[in-house]
């Protein structure tokens, strides 16, 4: 299986408190500037949740922003961005406020090929130690340093 | 048996999904297809068993399908709970 590498430049760390519009824009931001997504994918990631709720909460903590390969995806690729403030997403219909401080954003070009990437963040999520560590993080290197002395 | 792991896109978290069910079925050696699909179609597709997220399930809920919301889609701890629970009602 190959394994999927996360580039450098698609970790990110922030310590400001944001709302979760400019959390999914700004954890798309790296995808935007290398090319891989255009700005219409971050908008319609934000449009899917207005009209389908918090559909991107996979785990506790852990929100994986996404939206279909005919939104604006150019190349496949993932950013990982921590958020030291929880990002409040609205309440779902049985009333329960959801959070997330932990956001993989996730651009696939279509729904077979990014298995790998997939699997890849299924570890990060599996591992709830590094999810953990990943929240503690106090910076930006620190976060980076977590994701490469991963195993999964 | 056939699962749908369903979401609102369906090919992010109901694949992540479909991943952690199929490793799952395997190691208890249960044969099922497993489907990841979106919202739209889970509610046209016949299945036994659907696991979803919170807010879908409630959706979901009142078909012929046993469903089950999962908190953490990789988990394979939940998945085989959800999945014990649906075989020992059968």
């Amino acid at each position: 299986m190959s394994d999927y590498q996360l580039d450098e430049n698609c970790i990110q760390w922030f310590n400001e408190k944001v709302n979760w519009q400019e959390a999914i824009a700004l954890s798309a931001a790296p995808l935007i500037k290398k090319g891989a997504v255009t700005r219409e994918y971050a908008e319609a990631m934000v449009e899917n949740i207005n009209q389908l709720g918090p559909y991107i909460l996979i785990a506790p903590n852990v929100a994986l922003p996404h939206a279909r390969p005919e939104n604006g995806v150019k190349e496949a690729g993932i950013a990982l961005t921590v958020f030291q403030e929880d990002v409040e997403f609205p309440a779902d219909s049985s009333g329960e406020e959801k959070q997330a401080r932990v956001f993989i954003c996730l651009a696939a070009v279509d729904s077979e090929s990014h298995l790998n990437m997939l699997q890849k963040i299924s570890g990060w999520i599996d591992n709830q130690g590094l999810i953990n560590s990943l929240l503690n993080a106090a910076s930006q290197e620190e976060t980076k340093q977590l994701l490469q002395s991963s195993k999964n | 048996m056939k699962v749908l792991c369903v979401c609102g896109m369906g090919f992010g978290s109901s694949l992540l999904l479909k991943m952690t069910a199929d490793k799952v079925l395997k190691n208890k050696g249960v044969k099922a297809d497993v489907e990841a699909v979106d919202f739209g179609t889970a509610q046209s597709v016949q299945a036994d068993m659907i696991l979803t997220n919170n807010e879908f399930a409630s959706q979901l809920q009142g078909g012929k399908a046993f469903v089950k919301a999962i908190m953490n889609m990789a988990s394979e701890q939940e998945v085989e709970s959800a999945i014990d629970e649906f075989l020992s009602q059968k």
